[in-house]
C-alpha cells in the first residue's frame, strides 16, 4: 500500500479533500452555507459549546460507549481478536445521535427553530427527532417510502418523539430521494430552517462537520483498544453508506499509518447495475447533492438505482473524504453482500447475544473474513454502529422466505 | 456580439420586455418536444431555455420533476437534448440556452459538451448547481467554445456575489424571484422588484426574472422592471396536460402567444 504522510486533516478553504468535495449547490443555498460555515467554525473551538455537547454526550447519550472483545465471534472467525465499539448502546441505538446533538445545538445557537432532515434506515431521523425534542425545536424528517416500509419501527419512534415524517415517493424511494426533498424544503424555507444532514456528505462544511461530531467514536476507541489489547489494531473496520460512522472511527487512526482502515460498502445482491451500492466497485467521479465524489451513474450522468438489504447503506454516492482517503491510499474499501450481512447478523446474535443493525452487519461480515486471513494474534477493531431492533422484521421475513 | 447579447440589445432598443420560455427536452417524447420548441419560437419567445432531464433535479418543484421523469422514460438525456437542438436549429434562429444540472455535463466532459453544444447551435449554458465559486472550469470550457455562461442570482445572493456573476457571466443574468424550487404561483413574488433594483445598482447586464411566473399579467408586471420574464413550470404543466392530445402544439402556441402579447413597450 502506498502511503503519503502527513495526511491533511481538513479540507481546503473551498471545502475540497484533494479533488473531492466542494459546494455544488443551487444559488439560493450559497449564502446560507457560508453562514453555516461561519457558525460552525465559530463553535469548533468554543469552550462553552463543546462543554455543553460533552455534557450531553456523557449524561444523555451514555458516552463513552464500551469497547467489547467478542471472544466467541473471534474464535469462530479464525482466532483474530475482534473488538466491537458499541455505538449500538448509545441512547437511540446508533452513532447518529453524536452528530444530531452537535448540529441541533448549532442550529439553536444560529437561532433556527425549524429543523429538516433526511433519513435512510431511520436512525438519523430518530436521533434528530430526539435532539429536537430535547432542545425544543420543530422537526420534519423526509424518508423514502420504501425505507418507511422496511424500517417501520423507526417511523413510529420519530412520530412519538414529535417529529413529522414525510414520505418521499420519487426516484428510488430511498435515502437519495429523501435528501433531494430535504434540500427542496431547505431552499424554500432557508431563512427559518436548519438542514441537519446525517452523513459525511453534501456540500462543505457538512462532510467536515459531521466527521468532527463523529470523531468522538475513534478517540474513545483508540484509547480503549490500547488499554485492552495493549496496542493498536491491525485494522479498523466500518460499514460505509454516506460514511459517517466510518469516518468517525477512522479519524483518530489516520496518522497511525500501520493501522489498516477498511470501509465496507453494500454489495447488495451482486455487483451488477442497480443491484448494489458499492460505489468503489462500480462508480465513477460525479457531482451529486452538493459534492464531487464517487457516484453510481450511467453514461448520461443520471444516477443509477441502488439496492441493499440495509436502508442505511442504500445510497449512490460516498462521502468525499472517503474518496480522498482511498485516492491517497490511506483507506481501502471492500464490500459485503446482502447474504454476507444477513449471515453475520445471525452469527453475532447467536454467538454474542447482540443483534446488530443490518448496516453494521456488513462490517461484522468483513471482519470475520479478515480474521480468517490474519489469524490468531491479530487485533481487529469493528465499529458496531447501531443496534438491530429496527431490522428484526426484515430478518424475520428473510427467514420465512428461505 | 453573441446572439443572446444581440437579442437583449434589440429588446432594449425596442423598449419592450422579452419572453424566455423553459421546456424539458424529451417531454412528452423527443419528436413532440422538438415540435414544441419550434412552436415556442413561432409564438414569439425571445429566448428558449431547453432543460436537460436529470435523475435528481433537486432545485425543481413537482411539475418539472415529473416532466423530467417523462423525458427520461422517453429516452431523454444530455446527448438527446443536444441532438434536439441540432434538429430545430435548421428551422429557427431564436437563441437557445441549455439549462442543466452539473452531473450530466461533468460526466460527458466539459470540453466535449461545450464543443458539441457550439456545433449544434446552442448559444448559452446555465448549470443550476455550479455557482460562480465552482464554475471556473465550466466557464472556461463554455467560453472556449464561444458560448455564453449564464449565472443565477437569488434573493440570498450578496452584492459582492452579484458583482462576481456580472463579471463572469455573459449574455444575461437569470434572477430567481423567490426562495424555493421552480413552480407556478398566483402572484409575482413580493420583493422581486426590490431584488431587481439591487442588481441594477450593481450591473446593467440584461436580467431575466423567473420562478413563479405563469400569466400574461405577471409577464407584464415583471416587464416593467426586468429585461425579460421566464415562464417554465406553467408551460410544462400545459405540456403535461395536453401531451397526448392532437392540439398540443396549437395550445402551446396559443398560451405562449398570450404571454408574448403582454410584452409591450413599457416606456414612452
Amino acid at each position: 500500500m502506498t502511503m503519503q504522510t502527513p495526511v491533511r486533516r481538513d479540507p481546503d478553504e473551498r471545502g475540497y479533500f484533494g479533488p473531492f468535495g466542494g459546494k455544488y449547490v443551487p444559488e439560493t443555498l450559497v449564502e446560507p452555507i457560508e453562514e453555516l460555515q461561519r457558525a460552525y467554525y465559530a463553535i469548533r473551538d468554543d469552550v462553552t459549546f463543546q462543554s455543553e455537547l460533552a455534557r450531553l454526550l456523557k449524561h444523555y447519550v451514555g458516552r463513552p460507549t464500551p469497547l467489547y472483545e467478542a471472544g466467541r465471534l473471534s474464535a469462530a472467525s479464525g482466532g483474530a481478536r475482534i473488538f466491537l465499539k458499541r455505538e449500538d448502546l448509545t441512547h437511540t441505538g446508533a452513532h447518529k445521535i453524536n452528530n444530531a446533538l452537535g448540529q441541533a445545538l448549532l442550529a439553536r445557537r444560529m437561532g433556527k427553530k425549524r429543523i429538516v432532515a433526511e433519513t435512510g434506515a431511520g436512525q438519523h431521523g430518530v436521533a434528530t427527532a430526539t435532539a429536537c425534542a430535547l432542545l425544543g425545536l420543530e422537526c420534519h424528517v423526509y424518508m423514502g417510502v420504501d425505507d418507511m416500509a422496511r424500517q417501520a419501527l423507526n417511523v413510529v419512534r420519530m412520530r412519538m418523539l414529535g417529529a413529522e415524517v414525510i414520505g418521499v415517493d420519487a426516484g428510488s424511494r430511498t435515502l437519495k430521494d429523501a435528501i433531494n426533498e430535504a434540500m427542496r424544503d431547505w431552499v424554500t424555507n432557508v431563512t427559518t430552517t436548519y438542514y441537519l444532514l446525517g452523513s459525511a456528505l453534501g456540500p462543505h462544511p457538512y462532510p467536515l462537520m459531521v466527521r468532527e461530531f463523529q470523531s468522538v467514536i475513534g478517540r474513545e476507541a483508540r484509547a480503549q483498544i490500547i488499554e485492552q489489547a495493549g496496542r493498536l489494531p491491525e485494522a479498523v473496520v466500518a460499514c460505509v453508506g454516506g460514511g459517517s460512522n466510518a469516518i468517525g472511527i477512522f479519524d483518530a487512526f489516520v496518522n497511525d499509518t500501520g493501522v489498516r482502515l477498511i470501509g465496507v460498502e453494500a454489495g447488495g445482491e451482486e455487483i451488477i447495475k442497480g443491484r448494489h451500492a458499492a460505489r468503489f466497485a462500480g462508480g465513477s467521479m460525479g457531482v451529486l447533492q452538493g459534492t464531487r465524489t464517487f457516484v453510481l451513474q450511467d453514461d448520461n450522468g443520471n444516477i443509477e438505482l441502488t439496492h441493499s438489504v440495509s436502508a442505511g447503506l442504500d445510497y449512490a454516492a460516498i462521502g468525499p473524504e472517503h474518496a480522498f482517503l482511498r485516492h491517497i491510499g490511506r483507506a481501502e474499501y471492500a464490500y459485503a453482500t446482502d447474504a454476507d450481512a444477513i449471515a453475520a447478523f445471525k452469527t453475532l446474535a447467536r454467538l454474542e447475544g447482540i443483534l446488530p443493525a443490518l448496516e453494521s452487519s456488513h462490517a461484522i461480515a468483513h471482519a470475520q473474513q479478515l480474521g480468517k486471513t490474519l489469524g490468531p494474534g491479530a487485533v481487529i477493531l469493528v465499529n458496531l454502529s447501531g443496534r438491530g431492533d429496527k431490522d428484526v422484521h426484515t430478518m424475520e421475513q428473510y427467514v420465512e422466505t428461505r | 456580439m453573441s446572439r443572446l447579447a444581440e437579442t437583449f440589445a434589440a429588446l432594449r432598443k425596442e423598449g419592450r420586455p422579452g419572453l424566455v420560455t423553459y421546456v424539458t427536452a424529451g417531454d412528452p417524447d423527443l419528436t413532440r418536444s422538438a415540435e414544441i420548441v419550434k412552436a415556442l419560437a413561432r409564438a414569439g419567445a425571445d429566448v428558449l431555455e431547453v432543460g436537460v432531464p436529470f435523475s435528481d433535479p433537486l432545485a425543481d418543484g413537482p411539475v418539472i420533476q415529473r416532466a423530467t421523469e417523462r423525458a427520461l422514460a422517453a429516452g431523454g438525456s444530455l446527448r438527446a437534448t443536444l441532438d434536439l437542438v441540432q434538429s430545430v436549429r435548421r428551422e429557427i434562429a431564436t437563441p437557445i440556452v441549455i439549462f442543466t444540472y452539473a452531473n450530466p455535463i461533468v460526466r460527458m466532459g466539459l470540453d466535449a459538451f461545450a464543443r458539441r453544444a457550439a456545433e449544434v447551435g446552442v448559444d448559452g449554458v446555465l448549470a443550476l448547481d455550479l455557482p460562480v465559486e465552482e464554475a471556473d472550469d465550466f466557464r472556461d470550457a463554455i467560453t472556449r467554445a464561444g458560448l455564453d455562461t449564464i449565472f443565477l442570482l437569488s434573493p440570498t445572493t450578496t452584492d459582492a456575489r452579484i458583482r462576481k456573476a456580472a463579471e463572469l457571466g455573459r449574455g444575461f443574468l437569470y434572477g430567481i424571484s423567490r426562495l424555493g424550487v421552480t413552480g407556478a404561483r398566483d402572484t409575482v413574488a413580493t420583493g422581486a422588484k426590490e431584488m431587481v433594483a439591487r442588481i441594477r445598482a450593481i450591473t446593467d447586464m440584461p436580467l431575466a426574472l423567473g420562478f413563479g411566473i405563469s400569466r400574461p399579467e405577471h409577464v407584464a408586471e415583471v416587464g416593467t422592471y426586468a429585461d425579460a420574464a421566464v415562464v417554465g413550470s406553467a408551460l410544462v404543466a400545459l405540456i403535461a396536460e395536453a401531451g397526448q392530445s392532437p392540439d398540443l402544439i396549437r395550445r402551446v402556441e396559443d398560451y405562449v402567444g398570450s404571454l408574448r402579447a403582454a410584452c409591450v413597450p413599457t416606456k414612452a
